[in-house]
């Protein structure tokens, strides 16, 4: 039986809780469907080779570089991307550490570090090296990333403490 | 006293809340629908002639509309020197360098036709690093360098590589050596890098149908790519508008035109279409200009007691294969070349080398970085040959008002910051005088190395600003220029100083943040840690002019002479009876009276400014001012190396800079951790990699390392304050400053802690290794 | 962006997968079996490999499973290098995948992808290579398990239309004492100036590499040399390096003659703590 070719094939994604319907190649990598299909530029294109991390949003809660995945992966996976997300604690620790010059890079951040707080809440020294070492930030000295992320942490635990 | 409501306090960035959630646009996030795509095809030789290019399979890709090669638009752009075709023509001369477009309804389909595009290359011998460029038998990059039009001062050397060749000739070098006790000589090197900003170079062009041209650009010199596409395409500058949104960091990398100019063809060619151009990470890499490399000797004459009498300096910088800012950088290194020292004798040649590499442009620190590693180790060397506490001899030779620079400008109180007071402070932060500067535990050696800078622009002579400061109907105000937020925050501190000036609450300065060359006042451009000297007195006579028009309006409203009343705190009110007085909500677009006409009418402030006092070097001595104000600080770098595996890691950095005036606590902090970090990433890893035959082997972050989270070190950092008179509120640049001092600082750190000079970037633990074999033949720590 | 157009089909089962790639193969389409697909979505973006349809094998159930079984450790093919290292099953195997790439990716690498790739370093085949651990494969012919030792030789030799679906490791060997050490240019991401994982049967030592040549090994010859206790460490390690299956790699991260100092270092390290378990 010879199998149909066929160029671009119409999928639903679940992107920040809303389905949403897309016609792509089947070769158009995640990243490039949300920007340039779905309108959500908060992704960003550093390098499209997985290695710098600006690309980063969250595929069932974990972070995933969305330019080394293919959109049509993502089906029947909750994708959220920045825009998404929407007053979180890491969104204020940013703001409020300063942790952006450019900001070029800072989506991808949150985005990791959004899934850090939430998949390892006791993340220590080496926990959080370890998953933010993914992504690259050219314009701060990642002082202000740490303590952005740390901060967070630390609400986080001290909170738990109070309400338990 | 004055008191300071806006300026001195960590104000939030204006644009802080776009950038946390994701909607802050830059360049290639506004997506049109029906916009046509471009891709180039580039060299992969880095030096040969282009025997032929086939373009016919591209032609017939699905998708394509057109595919331009050099030949097609036979021009020559850059500047100072015009030396580079925007398309190859004819030959190669650099890895990377784009030799075809091709523009296709996709992107896909463009790079998918870009693959097609058939180009065979005759290979030439490659002139592979500056030093053997400047060999006389070396193969010339440039065969027809006395042709190449000049719009700058710039002396190239025709049958040779030197792009430009910089002088400078102060006081008597025989009597300096001949007052000399000691002499020390050394080289250095520094390989070419790059700015690897996270946003790669991105433009889009389109020609309506009535001739205006529009540029879109991820830009640090939107009104530059105004002036060149008019000066080499013939378009009257008026018919040209250049948009730049924020752009996503730049380091000096966007400040120079490339991708524009091929934008424009492309959209020329398929009948002024908008188009598309975004550099892919390898392009941005090595297509794009890149950060400079050195190689330079230094020789310095000192008497027993640490004053340095002579020093004769050579920089032979790796412009690549086209001059572009390289050529002023080479300038830019010359003038400042003694470092922040007292020197009466000083011979420098400085010259700007043709190689086949990717050409270089300016980056943060534009030559200074690259001239402190060379003066700065040069100090430690003398330093240790004299037997002086290293920072001790800075400290005694430390220059100050009433000295002289290299270009034999006089220093002020103003012109120059307060480098001792550095020196002191960072002696404190650092417990200089409380810890030994080297520490042995086991295999683990804790080292301290230090290393001052400074830092003067290369400004033209008539760099400017302008400003216009619209006031809102309740008495908030929008300031509109042409400074380009590239993550320094500039727009936030010029926010301050209209606020500041206003004695307004600084929330209610709105700063636009996209530029519009039709719309916003001209700035120079965003380079050189001055747009809040330049941007900053605009937006200060701006405000100086709206609080003029507001009392002149309050005055009629308040029957009272103009001259009584004072504005703040959203009103205008007599000085000697401040109850007495009007919002400035109700007068900002004139006061309405009852009967609906109006007193006045919408405030609009307007400012500008230029540098003042500068001028041109001589082409002989380089005597002249070439800036407006040298920049200072002191830095140190505090490392733990492991003798066994000769690794090592960067416990802290600290740094002191004169700032003339802290404006923004926090954003001054994070420009001086952000270029530190920049700084150490670039000393300890950043490099490309060359084979014999000129190719980059590693244009992509898997192979090109730099900074990672963790690799981060603990940060102290200082500032004093020495008011620069000329600038607002006596501020000071100093967006690149973090960077300067950082190779040095760690290179001497290193050198203490291996006991071998370590005088080659990057010093990575192969470096180390290598200069340790050859130093000392050992290769195995057993 | 990727330049060229493929199709993608997502197998829910080891038959369904074969038979697309049959298929697609006799069409002329160049099938590829796709695991996490980093390394394919890099590689086509830059031209480096062409195929005109894609097979995920993510749906697979037996290529996801991860757990003891039967005095067996299986590893299905699709696990991801995250999961590994967070469900520490097999600590070797979860130190070594740990190290591959950066965290992000890792989510998304898998075992299989990263034994099959064709990125040299395969870090995640040094544990295997250690334990003997046995491959499951499926192919046209069906499924058959093999000897790592035989279908491993410097890359996995797989037939065309053949994919591993799990990798099998006794139990035992996952308890023993092991030691993991990856050597950088710089920085803690980034590709081995040397990898080397090592672990203690029976008062032996063996060793794997990678980064050291330009594919991955064990070697017995080595590890005769160095479990020659007789004679000085620091000789057996000269003696070792003198016995590599290849010349030293010379790369972007590390000059030959620089990884050689750095192979030298390691194993001293590494031979010291293990003898002294
Ligand atoms: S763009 Fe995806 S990792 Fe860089
Ligand atoms: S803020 Fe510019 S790259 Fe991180």
């Amino acid at each position: 039986m010879t199998i149909p070719r066929i160029p671009k094939v119409s999928i639903d994604l679940l992107v920040n809780n809303e389905m949403r319907n897309v016609v792509v190649r089947p070769s158009d990598t995640l990243l490039r469907v949300l920007r340039e299909v779905l309108g959500l530029t908060g992704a960003k294109p550093g390098c499209e080779n997985g290695d710098c991390g600006s690309c980063t949003v969250l595929i069932d809660g974990w972070p995933m570089k969305s330019c080394i995945m293919l959109a049509v992966e993502a089906v029947n996976q909750q994708i959220t991307t920045i825009e998404g997300l929407k007053d979180t604690p890491i969104q204020n620790a940013f703001l409020e550490q300063w942790a952006f010059q450019c900001g070029y890079c800072t989506p991808g951040f949150i985005m990791n570090c959004h899934a850090l707080v939430n998949i390892h809440p006791d993340a220590n020294d080496k926990v959080i090296q370890e998953w933010l070492e993914s992504n690259i930030c050219r314009c701060t000295g990642y002082e202000e990333i740490e303590a952005a992320v740390k901060s967070v942490l630390s609400k986080q635990r001290s909170d738990g403490r109070y309400s338990h | 006293m004055r008191q300071f409501l806006a300026i001195g306090t960590s104000v939030p960035r204006q644009e802080a809340s776009e950038k946390v959630t994701g909607i802050a646009k830059y360049t290639n996030d506004i997506n049109t629908t029906g916009l046509l795509h471009v891709k180039m095809v580039t060299s992969s030789c880095a030096h040969g002639t282009i025997v032929s290019i086939d373009t016919s399979k591209a032609r017939k890709a699905p998708g394509v509309r057109a595919v331009l090669t050099g030949r097609d638009f036979p021009i020559l752009t850059g500047s100072p020197l015009a030396d580079r075709p925007p398309i190859a023509i004819d030959k190669v001369r650099y890895h990377g360098e784009p030799v075809a477009v091709v523009v296709a309804d996709q992107e896909y389909q463009a790079m998918n036709a870009a693959k097609l595009v058939d180009v065979a290359y005759h290979p030439l011998p490659v002139v592979n690093s500056p030093t053997e460029a400047i060999r006389s038998q070396a193969p010339l990059v440039h065969e027809n360098l006395a042709s190449y039009k000049r719009f700058e001062a710039v002396y190239p050397v025709p049958g040779t590589n030197i792009a430009n060749h910089v002088k400078i000739r102060k006081g008597d070098m025989q009597k300096g050596w001949a007052e000399s006790d000691v002499a020390i000589e050394a080289s250095f090197s520094i390989p070419q890098s790059d700015h690897a900003a996270m946003e790669t170079r991105c433009a889009t062009a389109e020609i309506k149908p009535n001739g205006r041209v529009e540029i879109y650009s991820a830009s640090q010199s939107p009104y530059v790519i105004r002036d060149m596409l008019s000066l080499f395409f013939s378009i009257d500058p008026s018919q040209i508008v250049v948009h730049t949104p924020l752009v996503g960091g730049a380091f000096g990398g966007k400040a120079p035109v490339q991708l524009e100019f091929i934008a424009y063809l492309a959209s020329k060619a398929v009948g002024g279409r908008k188009v598309k151009l975004v550099n892919s990470r390898e392009e941005d890499f090595i297509t794009s200009p890149v950060h400079i490399g050195l190689d330079a000797k230094v020789k310095l004459g000192a008497t027993k007691q640490g004053k340095i009498v002579a020093a004769e300096i050579t920089y032979l910088f790796d412009g690549g294969a086209y001059s572009d800012r390289a050529a002023i950088i080479t300038r830019a290194a010359a003038q400042d070349c003694t470092g922040p020292y007292r020197i009466d004798n000083v011979h420098c040649d400085s010259f700007c080398m043709y190689t086949n590499h990717p050409y270089a442009t300016s980056f943060r620190g534009f030559g200074h970085p690259e001239l402190t590693f060379v003066i700065e180790r040069a100090m430690d060397i003398l330093a240790a040959r004299l037997n002086l506490d290293p920072l001790t001899l800075r400290r005694q030779i430390a220059i100050g008002p009433g000295d002289t620079t290299p270009t034999q400008t006089v220093l002020t109180t103003s012109n120059v910051g307060n480098l001792a007071q550095c020196i002191d402070k960072l002696k404190e932060i650092i417990r200089w005088n409380d810890e030994p500067q080297v520490v042995v535990e086991g295999h683990k050696v804790r080292t301290k190395g230090v290393s001052c800078f400074w830092k003067n622009s290369s400004t033209p002579t008539d760099a400017g600003a302008g400003a216009v400061l619209l006031l809102n109907r309740d008495g908030s105000a929008r300031l509109v220029c042409g400074a380009v937020e590239i993550g320094q925050g500039t727009k936030t501190v010029l926010s301050q100083i209209v606020a500041e000036r206003m004695k307004m609450n600084v929330d209610q300065i709105y700063v636009e943040m996209e530029v519009n060359t039709d719309t916003c006042p001209e700035h120079w451009k965003t380079v050189a840690s001055r747009s809040t000297l330049l941007v900053g007195r605009a937006a200060l006579a701006a405000a100086d002019d709206a609080i003029r028009q507001l009392r002149h309006i309050a005055s009629v409203v308040l029957g009272c002479s103009a001259d009584h009343l004072e504005i703040g705190f959203g009103r205008v009110y007599q000085k000697d009876n401040p109850q007495i007085g009007v919002q400035i909500s109700e007068i900002a677009h004139g006061y309405r009276l009852p009967n609906g006409n109006t007193i006045g009418s919408q405030v609009i402030g307007r400012g500008s400014y230029t540098m003042r006092d500068l001028t041109s070097l001589d082409p002989e001595t380089g005597k002249g001012n070439p800036g407006p104000e040298w920049g200072v600080g002191a830095q140190a770098v505090e490392v733990e190396f492991d003798t066994k595996d000769l690794t090592y890691r960067v416990v802290r950095a600290s740094a002191v800079i004169d700032a003339g005036k802290v404006m923004n606590p926090k954003a001054a902090r994070g420009q001086m951790t952000g270029g530190m970090s920049m700084g150490l990433s670039f000393a300890s890893r950043e490099a490309f990699l060359y084979n014999k035959a000129g190719i980059i082997q590693n244009p992509r972050f898997r192979t090109y390392k730099d900074h990672r989270y963790g690799d981060h070190p603990e940060y102290l950092v200082d500032f004093v304050e020495t008011p620069h008179l000329e600038a607002p509120y006596g501020l000071r640049g100093i967006g690149e400053h973090g960077v300067i001092g950082m190779p040095a600082a760690l290179a001497n750190s290193l050198s203490l802690a291996t006991g071998i000079a370590m005088n080659r970037l990057p010093l990575t633990p192969e470096a180390i290794w290598r200069e340790k074999k050859e130093n000392t033949g050992d290769s195995f720590r057993f | 962006m990727i330049p060229f157009d493929f199709e993608y089909y997502k197998a829910t089962s080891i038959p369904e997968a074969i038979y697309l790639f049959q298929n697609l193969f006799l069409q002329g389409r160049n099938p590829l079996y796709y695991g996490g697909g980093t390394e394919i979505i890099t590689l086509a973006r830059t031209n480096r490999i062409y195929t005109e349809a894609v097979i995920d094998i993510k749906g697979i159930p037996e290529c996801n499973v991860f757990a003891h079984h039967d005095h067996k450790l299986l590893v299905g093919s699709a696990v991801t290098l995250t999961r590994v290292s967070e469900e520490r099953l097999f600590p070797l195997l979860s130190r070594t995948c740990s190290e591959a790439a950066d965290q992000t990716a890792r989510n998304k690498i898998t075992v299989g992808g990263n034994i099959c790739g064709r990125i040299i370093f395969r870090e995640a085949v040094l544990s295997f290579l250690l334990a003997d651990s046995d491959i499951l494969i499926a192919g046209p012919s069906g499924i058959n398990k093999k000897p790592i030792h035989e279908i491993f030789k410097q890359r996995m030799r797989l037939q065309r239309g053949e994919f591993v679906v799990q990798v099998h490791t006794d139990t035992d060997y996952t308890k023993l004492p092991f030691i993991a050490v990856k050597k950088r240019r710089i920085g803690s991401v980034g590709y081995p100036v040397v990898t080397i994982a090592a672990m203690k049967k029976e008062q032996l030592v063996r060793v794997a590499f990678s980064g050291v040549c330009a594919f991955p090994f064990r070697s017995h010859q080595i590890e005769t040399i160095l479990n020659d206790r007789l004679t000085p460490l620091e000789t057996r390690i000269e003696r070792a390096v003198r016995h590599l299956p290849a010349p030293l790699l010379s790369n972007t991260d590390a000059s030959a003659e620089y990884r050689a100092f750095v192979l030298k270092n390691t194993l001293l390290d590494v031979l010291t703590a293990l003898e002294e378990v």
